[in-house]
C-alpha cells in the first residue's frame, strides 16, 4: 500500500475530534454532568471583580486553551512517533475525545458545583485530609519535572537552531516594551498587539540571518549546559519581577502566537499535502526503545489527557464561567484545541521527511525524538506549503516552541516558589521570595544536571513527567466519579478512563523503575519510587471513597435541590 | 456600514483587553492589597508603637480606613484591633 497522505490523516483526526465535541460532549453534558443553564455559577454568586468574574465563553476558551497548551503537546507526540504514527494518532484522537475532553469538562463541572473550589480542595473534601496532602505531593513533583524537562528542551533547541537565539531573547525585550506601552503609555491594545507580533517576526528574520552559535566550551560548560544555567537565571528573575513588567505581556503575545502558529502549521499541511513517510507501526524500533504499552500512554500526556488541565479547569476557568452550559465549549473544546496541536506535531514528525531512511536516521534512538524533530519536519512542511525558506521555517517553529516552553518554565518556577514557601511554613520557617526562589532553582538544576553536565539525558525525565501528569488526571477523575456515584448518575464514562489511565501510569512507573536502576539514575529512581507510592495511595484512597459513596444514601438530583435563589434566569446576561 | 465596522472593532478591542487582563487579575488585586496594608500600617503606626512624625495627618485618615481595619488586622495575625479605643470585633 502506498503511504497515506498527511492531509487525509489531518482531516480524519479533525473530524473525529469535532464529532467528539458535537456528539460525545453533548452526551456528557446531558446525561452525566447534567449541565443546567439556569444554575447560578460561582462567577455570579461570588462575583468580586477579581477571581469570580462572569466571562464571555469565547474569551474564556481563549484563556483556558492558551493556559493549558504549551510545548508539552508538541514534545510528547514528537517522541512517541518512534513507535509509528498510527498508535500516536489513535491515542491523541481517542484520548482527546474520550479522556481529555471528558476530564477537563468534568473537573470544571465538579468545581462549579462546589463554589468554584480547586481540585486540591475537592480532594480534601471527597477523599479526606490525606487526599489533600497527596495532591500537594503530586503537584510538587509535577512542577519540579516540568521545569527541568523544559529547560532541557529549550537549551537543546537553542543549540540545534542557532537562528532561534536572537528571537528567543529578543521576545523578552518585545514583551517588556509591550508592558510599558500598555501600562505607562496607555496605547491602544490592538495597535500594540499588531506591532508586537510584527516585531517578533522581524526578530525571527534577524535571528535566521544572524544565527548565534556558542563555542564548544563556554565558561567551562558545554553550550547546552550554559543555556540551561542562563535559562534558570532568567526564570528566577522573571518569576520575582512584578507580573505586569514581563510575564503578563509575554503570556499575551504567546497566546496570540499560539493561534498564528497553529494556522501556519495546518495551512502548510493543507497546501503541501506531504506523504507520511514514517511507518504506521514501526517494527524496526531502535534497540533502546521501551515497550509501547504502557510507555506510549505517558509519553503523550498533554494532547491525550493531562492532569494539569484539571488544575486550570478548576482553579481559574470555573470561577469565570458565566453559564454552566458554557463548560462544554470551554472545557471540552479547550481539550480539542490541544488535541489539534498534538495532531499537528504528529504530522510534522511523520511527514516532514523525504524518505523512510531519512526518517529512520533521525529516530535512531528513543532519546533522539523530541521537539527538534518537530522543528525539522515541520520546517520542511512549512517550506513546501508556504514557500518560506527551510531554515526560516525551522526558525519560526523553533522560536514558537521555545517561547511556549519558556512560558511554562517560568510560570512553573513561580508556582513552585509558592509550594516551597508553603512547605517552609509547615516546617516552621518563613522563607522570603528570594530565598524560596533560590531553593526552587537549585532543586530543579540538580535534577536537570543529574543526568550529565550538558543535560543530554534530559528526555529521561519526559516519560516520568507524563506519568505524574496522568496520576494527577486519575486523581481528578476519581473525585468526579465519587461525585457521580453519590448522585446516582452514570459513572462508567468517567470511571473506566480513570482506571485505564491509572493502570497505564502505574505500570509505566514500574517499567521505568527498572530502567533507572540499570542506568544508575538514583535521583530519578527516588522520584519514581515516590510516584509509585503516590499512585498506590491514590488508588487505595479512591477505591475506599468510592465504596463509601456506593453505600451511602443517594443525594437528590441537583435540579431538585435548585432553589429559586440559586437560579440565574436564562434571559439575564 | 462604517458604524458596524466600528462596533466590530470595539468588540475586538474589548475582547483583546479581557484576554490581556483576566489571567493576572488576582495577582494585581493581591499586590494592591499589600500596598494598602503597608499604608494602613503607616496610618496606625503610633498605635503599634512606632513614632510617626506625621501622626497629625494620618490621624485624620483614620475614619476613612476603619472599614478595612477588621480584615487588615486579621490578615496581619492580630486577633483583636490594635487600637484600644477602636474596637471593630
Amino acid at each position: 500500500m502506498d503511504a497515506p497522505n498527511s492531509l487525509v490523516l489531518a482531516i480524519i483526526g479533525v473530524a473525529m475530534m469535532l464529532a467528539g465535541y458535537f456528539l460525545y460532549s453533548k452526551f456528557l453534558a446531558k446525561k452525566v454532568y447534567k449541565l443546567n443553564a439556569e444554575f447560578k455559577t460561582p462567577s455570579h454568586e461570588f462575583s468580586d471583580g477579581v477571581d469570580f468574574v462572569p466571562t464571555n465563553k469565547y474569551i474564556l476558551w481563549g484563556h483556558h486553551f492558551t493556559s493549558v497548551a504549551g510545548a508539552a503537546p508538541i514534545v510528547g507526540p514528537a517522541v512517541a512517533v518512534i513507535w509509528g504514527w498510527f498508535p500516536a494518532f489513535l491515542w491523541v484522537t481517542l484520548g482527546t475525545v474520550f479522556l481529555a475532553g471528558m476530564h477537563d469538562l468534568g473537573a470544571m463541572w465538579a468545581s462549579v458545583r462546589n463554589k468554584g473550589q480547586s481540585i486540591g480542595t475537592l480532594s480534601g473534601r471527597y477523599i479526606g485530609a490525606r487526599g489533600r496532602n497527596l495532591f500537594l505531593v503530586v503537584i510538587f513533583l509535577l512542577l519540579l519535572m516540568v521545569v527541568a524537562a523544559f529547560a532541557v528542551v529549550i537549551s537543546g533547541l537553542l543549540v540545534d537552531q542557532p537562528g532561534a537565539v536572537i528571537p528567543t531573547w529578543g521576545a523578552l525585550v518585545v514583551a517588556l516594551l509591550v508592558g510599558q506601552a500598555i501600562y505607562r503609555l496607555k496605547w491602544n491594545l490592538l495597535a500594540v498587539t499588531v506591532a508586537g507580533v510584527i516585531a517578533l517576526y522581524a526578530l525571527i528574520l534577524l535571528g535566521d540571518r544572524y544565527p548565534v552559535e556558542l563555542p564548544e566550551s563556554i565558561l567551562g560548560m558545554s553550550p547546552q549546559g550554559f543555556w540551561i544555567i542562563t535559562l534558570f537565571v532568567y526564570a528566577a528573575i522573571a518569576s520575582v519581577l512584578p507580573v505586569w513588567v514581563l510575564l503578563q505581556p509575554r503570556d499575551y503575545i504567546n497566546g496570540i502566537q499560539l493561534f498564528i502558529g497553529l494556522g501556519i502549521l495546518y495551512g502548510s499541511v493543507m497546501l503541501a499535502t506531504p506523504t507520511l513517510v514514517a511507518p504506521a507501526w514501526n517494527d524496526n524500533v531502535p534497540a533502546d526503545t521501551p515497550s509501547i504499552v504502557p510507555l506510549l500512554f505517558v509519553t503523550i500526556a498533554c494532547g491525550a489527557i493531562s492532569g494539569f488541565h484539571g488544575t486550570v479547569s478548576s482553579g481559574t476557568s470555573s470561577k469565570q464561567l458565566a453559564r454552566e452550559t458554557d463548560a462544554r465549549f470551554v472545557g471540552y473544546f479547550g481539550a480539542v484545541g490541544e488535541g489539534l496541536l498534538a495532531l499537528g506535531a504528529i504530522i510534522a514528525c511523520a511527514a516532514g521527511f523525504r524518505t523512510l531512511a531519512d526518517w529512520e536516521a533521525v529516530y535512531d534512538s528513543f532519546s533522539s525524538g523530541g521537539v527538534g524533530v518537530f522543528v525539522q519536519g515541520g520546517g520542511a512542511i512549512v517550506n513546501n506549503g508556504l514557500g518560506i525558506p527551510e531554515s526560516l521555517s525551522a526558525t519560526i517553529l523553533a522560536t514558537m516552541a521555545v517561547l511556549f516552553a519558556a512560558t511554562t518554565m517560568d510560570t512553573g518556577v513561580r508556582l513552585k516558589r509558592y509550594v516551597v514557601q508553603e512547605i517552609g511554613q509547615l516546617a516552621g520557617f518563613r522563607l522570603g521570595t528570594v530565598s524560596a526562589t533560590l531553593i526552587t532553582v537549585v532543586i530543579a538544576l540538580a535534577l536537570t544536571f543529574s543526568q550529565g553536565g550538558d543535560g543530554s539525558g534530559g528526555m529521561l525525565i519526559w516519560p516520568l513527567f507524563g506519568t505524574t501528569n496522568q496520576l494527577l488526571a486519575a486523581l481528578t477523575l476519581s473525585i468526579v466519579t465519587i461525585m457521580l456515584i453519590r448522585k446516582g448518575r452514570p459513572y462508567l464514562p468517567v470511571l473506566l478512563p480513570a482506571a485505564f489511565v491509572m493502570i497505564m501510569a502505574g505500570s509505566a512507573a514500574v517499567v521505568q523503575l527498572g530502567g533507572f536502576y540499570r542506568d544508575g539514575e538514583w535521583l530519578l529512581l527516588a522520584i519514581d519510587v515516590v510516584i509509585i507510592i503516590a499512585a498506590v495511595w491514590v488508588m487505595v484512597e479512591s477505591i475506599i471513597a468510592m465504596g463509601q459513596a456506593f453505600k451511602e444514601k443517594k443525594e437528590p438530583e441537583d435540579d431538585e435541590l435548585l432553589t429559586e435563589d440559586q437560579k440565574f434566569p436564562l434571559d439575564t446576561t | 456600514m462604517s458604524r458596524e465596522l466600528m462596533s466590530l472593532f470595539n468588540q475586538l478591542s474589548r475582547g483583546l483587553r479581557e484576554f490581556y487582563v483576566a489571567p493576572y487579575r488576582r495577582v494585581f488585586a493581591r499586590a494592591q492589597r499589600d500596598e494598602e496594608d503597608l499604608f494602613m500600617m503607616l496610618v496606625l503606626s503610633e498605635a503599634l508603637g512606632v513614632p510617626n512624625p506625621a501622626s497629625g495627618a494620618t490621624l485624620e485618615l483614620l475614619p476613612e480606613m476603619l472599614d478595612r481595619m477588621h480584615h487588615w488586622h486579621l490578615r496581619q495575625g492580630l486577633d483583636h484591633s490594635p487600637i484600644d479605643g477602636l474596637s471593630c470585633c
